[in-house]
């Protein structure tokens, strides 16, 4: 019964909303209120049905108890910062009173090395998709070009990413962890090995969006634009900034925002599968740990990623508006 | 007759098929004097567009060669500036930006800045489109955008203006207008024009001689028309005007006596051009 409440009273508004002036606010509200409307529905569902599921850890977690866990949560984060600046207010003090009796002491703060937060690995989690998503529109957007200007290059290259296209991360994990240990001196200081192994996993594998697409918005210019630049004798770099570019840009960005999709998919599973710091680390730790709170735990970090993916995705489609010269294009 | 600006001599295009070699075009022979407005009419498919692309350089012709100021033809230049039929603007540029293109390109390093900006809004000004300078062409009606078109082909400062079809996909009250506007600018500029139209009574009021062509394949000239109006010429005292009717009559006999399109049924879409040729040339 519970259930069907929120759909009545949306009835019932929606019905009293008939009454009001101005139709555009009466669309302006229903477009807030359908959207609540499924996920009042979702909780709820969730909540009916989680107290059924037993399992071994205890009954599944319901919406309240992930929202209690994600406080906790909350609160262990801030409790490790303040134990964090406590840690390098002591070496401080402690280094200041050795430097009064041995000036020439060669004692140095030493990084706190704390258990990461769920947050702290959101941020590294955050920092890693984003450079191995740059990494990877850095490569695809120059390569589509070239190769979407030439039909015999993409003869050539077409077969390539085919074959590379449907690999799934974990197939190139053990790969690029070997390779990245085999090139990349591990030295102190500079980028850690994990965060190359997950950058590079996620762009090899989010790249092929950006790629296909940027090479068929490139190859479908129309022929009397390309006209117009041989009439004009645009050079090669102004046929490319002024022609080729931005027709392409509407493709080239439903690709990234593809890519951007994938490479956020793939990144929690590199992690996962790699133990590299990050949000899927947290999963497989809380997953492996088995503390009657791991599940609740795992359902805050799922619907975190969630939240984090489609933030990602509305970002970039706030970038594309903002690039693309069609203002009038539905973008969604 | 001056001598000729533009020399086109024994040109012709053939495609190779499964079958051999297809010929589209052959043997058109034509010299073009300093100044001329030529027409190119014809049914649709017979190689009208073709010639035009030769002399923009856009097509190589697999025989023969066009001469332009004593110098051959063989790739696109802004010396020979087209007029595409749906105006070919760049839609991410504005009106201003799409001529600025133009006219960066031609004057870089002849022309200063300020001398470049009052160079293109002079052309816009000579198609009357300085109101909407910073409009893309997604924001203006069709007219509109054909006339930034011609002003940004004008901009070029071009030895001759190739048109294709200008006017085609305009009504017919704004194509009157474009169509007055392009004789205006080519008595005050004397440009040398080839333009490529369906429209008999557009070629007959805009040229100095419109050149009929023959169905394909193998297509050639057919005839040539002198049109022996005093310019400036009015529309409205043209069409009671017996020469006229007259000039107009030759090319519609040639487009529908002597070079009748002659179509089988079945292809209905193909069978129904010529109809709306005719319709299109009799309400006009």
């Amino acid at each position: 019964m519970q259930i069907f409440l929120p759909a009545r009273w949306v009835k019932t508004q929606s019905h009293k909303l008939n009454w009001a002036k101005h139709p555009q606010t009466q669309l302006r509200l229903q477009q807030l209120l359908l959207p609540l409307v499924g996920l009042t529905l979702f909780f709820l569902l969730w909540h009916a049905v989680a107290s059924q599921i037993v399992t071994t850890l205890g009954s599944f977690p319901g919406p309240v108890a992930v929202a209690e866990q994600f406080s906790n949560l909350l609160d262990e984060h801030q409790a490790e910062q303040q134990r964090e600046a406590a840690f390098y207010q002591r070496q401080q003090a402690r280094l200041e009173q050795l430097r009064l009796t041995d000036p020439n002491s060669e004692a140095q703060i030493r990084p706190y090395s704390g258990r990461p937060t769920f947050f702290s690995q959101i941020a590294t989690s955050l920092l890693t998709v984003l450079c191995g998503f740059a990494l990877a529109t850095l490569l695809a957007i120059p390569a589509g070009v070239v190769i979407g200007l030439s039909p015999k290059l993409y003869a050539v290259f077409n077969p390539l990413i085919q074959l590379f296209k449907p690999i799934s991360p974990l197939a190139w994990l053990p790969l690029i962890t070997i390779l990245v240990s085999a090139l990349y001196p591990q030295t102190e200081g500079g980028l850690s090995r994990s965060f190359l192994v997950s950058a590079f996993t996620v762009a090899l594998c989010s790249l092929w969006p950006t790629l296909i697409n940027t090479i068929v918005g490139v190859s479908q210019i129309s022929p009397d634009l390309e006209n117009v630049s041989k009439v004009l004798r645009l050079r090669w770099v102004s046929h490319i900034k002024t022609i080729v570019l931005p027709s392409a840009i509407p493709m080239i960005f439903t690709g990234m925002r593809l890519s951007l999709g994938i490479a956020w998919m793939v990144l929690i599973a590199a992690e996962m599968l790699a133990q590299n710091p990050g949000l899927g680390k947290f999963v497989w730790d809380e997953f492996q740990n088995g503390s009657s709170q791991s599940l609740s735990r795992i359902c805050a970090a799922v619907l975190v990623i969630g939240v984090i993916g489609f933030v990602l995705d509305r970002l970039m489609l706030l970038l594309q508006r903002y690039v693309n010269w069609d203002k009038n294009a539905v973008l969604r | 007759m001056q001598k000729a600006q533009l020399q086109l001599s024994q040109v012709g295009i053939s495609f190779p098929t499964a079958k051999g070699d297809f010929v589209a075009l052959q043997n058109v022979n034509l010299d073009i004097a300093q100044g001329e407005f030529v027409s190119l009419i014809g049914h649709s498919g017979c190689g009208k567009s073709t010639v035009l692309n030769i002399v923009a350089g856009l097509l190589q012709a697999s025989t023969g060669g066009v001469i332009l100021n004593n110098k051959e033809v063989n790739e696109p230049g802004p010396e020979r500036a087209v007029v595409f039929q749906n105006h070919s603007l760049l839609p991410w540029l504005t009106v201003y930006q799409n001529v600025e293109l133009a006219v960066k390109q031609v004057f870089r390093g002849k022309k200063s800045k300020s001398e470049m900006r009052d160079w293109i809004l002079h052309n816009l000004a000579l198609v009357q489109m300085t109101h909407a300078l910073d409009k893309r062409p997604s924001e203006i009606s069709g007219g509109m955008k054909q006339r930034v078109g011609i002003a940004r082909a004008l901009a070029m400062q071009p030895q001759v203006l190739l048109m294709d079809e200008p006017f085609g996909a305009l009504d017919a009250l704004t194509r009157a207008h474009l169509q007055d506007s392009v004789m205006d600018i080519q008595a005050k500029l004397n440009n040398t024009v080839i333009m490529i139209t369906h429209d008999v009574d557009e070629a007959v009021l805009l040229s100095d001689r419109i050149v009929m062509m023959t169905n394909g394949p193998a297509a050639t000239i057919g005839e040539i028309l002198h049109i022996d109006l005093p310019r400036p010429r009015e529309r409205l005292a043209l069409s009671d005007d017996a020469r006229y009717n007259h000039y107009r009559h030759q090319v519609l006999s040639f487009l529908y006596e002597k070079q009748r399109k002659i179509e089988p049924l079945h292809t209905q879409t193909k069978a129904a051009k010529p109809a709306i040729v005719t319709v299109e040339a009799k309400s006009a």
